[in-house]
């Protein structure tokens, strides 16, 4: 059995994420590399793209559907997290 | 300190109708996410006020908590918190953002006339 080990802080992402919005596709890209010497990254913090489709999503505003993101990660949005691109979609949206 | 700082946000969303909440000026941005920011509403060719947060150390620390949003750059649009760099640019693309600041701008300006602003000035 083949396992790809991912960076804990994508992994602190993926379960705080799932277990708050039960997302049928999430997809989380860590930029921290491309942003080496910036002043956030000099912090410590990482850079993260993250795309989710929850069916939490449905019938909520963008900044609702985000709102709900950062709330799901709590505290790690100012420690762990530097910046963050957030692309949440309900089902069926493109 | 804490409510001064409070009520000083709160007056500068009141009183300009878009304004955005950024690391740097539009000219300078210190960030990507801010400059992508600036750059769509520049693009929308109204005329915005913007606060450099990184030069407003209070602003930086208590606007966060103010809009319960975590990162800059933030846009409010008539007093209200629209989003981040995200949702802005998503709205740019879907040519809404540039009909909500006009309408903005013209509602602002019926209301007031020219009224002095607290906020530095961008032309757009």
């Amino acid at each position: 059995m083949s396992e790809t080990v991912e960076d804990p802080r994508v992994q602190m992402i993926r379960e705080r994420l799932t277990a708050a919005l039960r997302p049928e596709r999430l997809e989380i890209i860590d930029e921290t590399a491309r942003h080496a010497g910036h002043e956030g990254a000099r912090a410590g913090g990482g850079h993260y793209i993250v795309t989710i489709v929850s069916p939490a999503f449905a019938g909520k505003k963008p900044i609702e559907r985000h709102r709900m993101v950062y709330d799901a990660l709590g505290e790690a949005m100012h420690k762990e997290i530097h910046a963050l691109s957030i692309k949440a979609l309900a089902p069926g949206e493109a | 300190m804490t409510d001064d700082v409070l009520e000083r946000i709160r007056k500068q969303v009141e009183s300009n109708p878009v304004i955005l909440y950024m690391k740097g000026t539009p000219e300078f941005p210190m960030c990507g996410y801010s400059a992508r920011a600036a750059q769509a509403l520049q693009q929308c060719g109204v005329e915005f006020a913007y606060v450099n947060v990184l030069m407003d150390p209070e602003i930086f620390e208590n606007l966060p908590r103010f809009a319960n949003w975590p990162t800059f750059p933030q846009l409010y649009i008539n007093g209200e918190l629209v989003g981040g760099c995200d949702i802005t640019l998503e709205l740019f693309e879907k040519g809404e953002l540039q009909k909500m600041v006009r309408e903005a701008v013209e509602r602002h300006r019926a209301k007031t006339g020219e009224a002095e602003t607290d906020g530095e000035r961008q032309g757009g």
